[in-house]
């Protein structure tokens, strides 16, 4: 099978600074992908490439085929900073029915169809009941939910996450990535990471990005590649993951 | 008060002013919001200064004023737009030179053109007593432009005013309905000339979207509201002003600032009580 995502020598930099150098990386159908690094080793440059957002100064990035800026309407996103302000007057549903912009007609308002998958979304990621929300009165925790139902909405073939559990509580980690575990099923998923640790326990492989890329099968990884990876001595911290957890999220969780 | 309301059933000149208010108001409501929710304030106020350039010369070459004006304000918005698409570290300091050059223009073809002193005072400030029944139907038009590229592509302004780099990655023209937009203000701009002039547009313009967003959380409801403000602050200023022969344009603007100022101070006790009653006091 043609690989879903695949990067060959690809290198960018932001005017003289080298972000990616000579980055090969290809992501498989149905695979689940973890990618990890330092801060500014490049990982959101590189969801950026796929995204086609950015372009490569030198290499070739494909998306199912063909150019990213072609197919990325089939890319859902969820962005780690979301590039709206928290106080804009829209609500939850209306975020979400924006996701299936591109999908069907040009002019006119949204259909009943749109609706219906909106409303399909928010319950696939347990938050029918913020339909009504103004976006500015969620918590941290539901609003990456309703990122990830926008991202959902126009029935993606792959997703693509940018560090989805930076923002929110430790407990509700789990949460994100049991359901993306289940999504899998579905659809191929890239997930950026900063927590080596956590995300080995449900991706199918991880890629380490410092500038350059390696690729490492999740059983394989130990102390020492963390090490290579984030230079100097990192102390490991075994993390142990409560599974058994509320689905609920109270106001006292919300992100300031 | 009762002496304009008198006037207005006898006096056509009256009549045709409150329609310009009105027509003036839809402006407010539909364009008003995207300016205040996307923060482009200071980007529309480029737009309306610089309209001055094409006001000067049409009046100088012997044009219809307001059509140089709706030439010059999409010129200036489609420049205003380039310089925000390409040039973004010194947007600020190109649109400010833009804004003043093309005041500078205006007043150089004013200042030629005979007997521009009154023209000079209303195209600054507005002469709403003054607006000949052809730019009511102009005006008419304007807003029918305005409003049916804001129905059909509500979707689409939406995505782009709220989160341009979503939008695009969903396959919206998002280059385009930014330029789009800023000629959405331009048309604005040129609805208000009349009404309140060029300087003070900006007012009439943000002020009733942002008294608005106070009260509603829906890009609908807050055109709505700023509509119906719009007209509210047009007609009560015009009302106002006619018994002691005030400038219209003014007490418009004073109302509209006056009523923002109350409404920032309300929004702010009523956001204190609903605080104090949620921690339970």
């Amino acid at each position: 099978m043609n690989p879903v995502i695949e990067l060959s020598q690809v290198s960018f930099s932001y005017g003289l600074v080298p972000v990616l150098q000579n980055i090969s990386l290809q992501v498989e159908p149905g695979e689940f992908l973890g990618l990890v690094g330092p801060n500014a080793g490049g990982k959101s440059t590189l969801l950026k490439l796929v995204l086609g957002l950015l372009k490569p100064q030198r290499g070739s990035v494909k998306v199912l085929g063909s150019r990213p800026t072609q197919a990325r309407r089939r890319i859902g996103y969820v962005p780690q900073y979301p590039g709206f302000a928290r106080d804009f007057p829209v609500s939850v549903e209306q975020v979400v029915l924006l996701g299936r912009l591109g999908a069907g007609r040009m002019p006119g308002f949204f259909s009943v169809a749109d609706r219906k998958a909106a409303h399909q979304a928010l319950e696939e990621v347990e938050a029918a009941d913020l339909a009504g929300r103004q976006i500015g009165a969620l918590s941290g925790g539901q609003l990456q939910r309703v990122l990830l139902a926008r991202a959902l909405v126009a029935q993606p073939d792959i997703l693509i996450l940018d560090e989805p559990t930076a923002n929110i509580d430790m407990r509700l980690e789990s949460d994100i990535f049991d359901e993306l575990k289940v999504l899998n099923r579905r659809m191929t998923i890239l997930v950026v990471s900063h927590d080596i640790a956590f995300i080995s326990g449900y991706v199918h492989r991880v890629a380490c990005l410092n500038r350059t890329l390696v690729c490492h099968e999740t059983r394989a990884i130990q102390g020492d590649l963390v090490q290579a990876l984030y230079g100097g001595q990192v102390r490991r911290v075994e993390h142990h993951h409560n599974h058994d957890h509320e689905h609920d999220f109270p106001a006292s969780q919300a992100h300031p | 008060m009762n002496e304009f309301f008198v006037a207005l059933g006898q006096q056509h000149f009256l009549q045709m002013a409150l329609l310009a208010g009105l027509l003036a108001s839809v402006g407010c409501g539909l364009v008003g919001t995207f300016v205040v929710v996307k923060r482009i304030t200071f980007l529309a106020g480029g737009i309306a200064h610089s309209v001055l350039a094409g006001m000067g010369a049409a009046a100088y070459y012997g044009f219809d004023p307001l059509m140089g004006a709706l030439v010059a304000a999409v010129v200036s918005a489609l420049l205003i737009g380039w310089i925000h698409l390409n040039w973004r570290t010194q947007e600020d300091t190109l649109i400010g030179a833009l804004w003043a050059i093309g005041m500078a223009v205006g007043l150089l073809f004013i200042s030629r053109t005979p007997g521009y002193n009154t023209n000079l005072f209303s195209y600054l400030f507005g002469n709403i007593l003054l607006v000949p029944e052809r730019d009511i139907w102009f005006m008419g038009a304007l807003d029918l432009v305005l409003l049916l590229v804001v129905l059909l592509f509500f979707r689409q302004f939406l995505a782009v005013i709220f989160d341009e780099e979503y939008a695009r990655l969903r396959g919206v023209p998002v280059t385009f309905f930014y330029l789009l937009l800023l000629c959405l203000i331009a048309v604005t701009v040129v609805l208000m000339i009349h009404v309140v002039g060029l300087i003070l547009v900006i007012a009439l313009l943000t002020l009733p979207a942002a008294i608005a967003g106070h009260y509603v959380h829906s890009l609908g409801g807050m055109m709505v509201i700023a509509t119906l403000l719009g007209g509210v602050f047009t007609t009560a200023g015009l009302a106002l002003s006619y018994g002691p022969d005030l400038p219209a344009g003014p007490t418009i603007i004073l109302l509209a600032g006056g009523a923002y100022v109350l409404s920032v101070l309300l929004n702010r006790l009523l956001i204190q009580h609903r605080v104090r009653r949620s921690l339970g006091d």
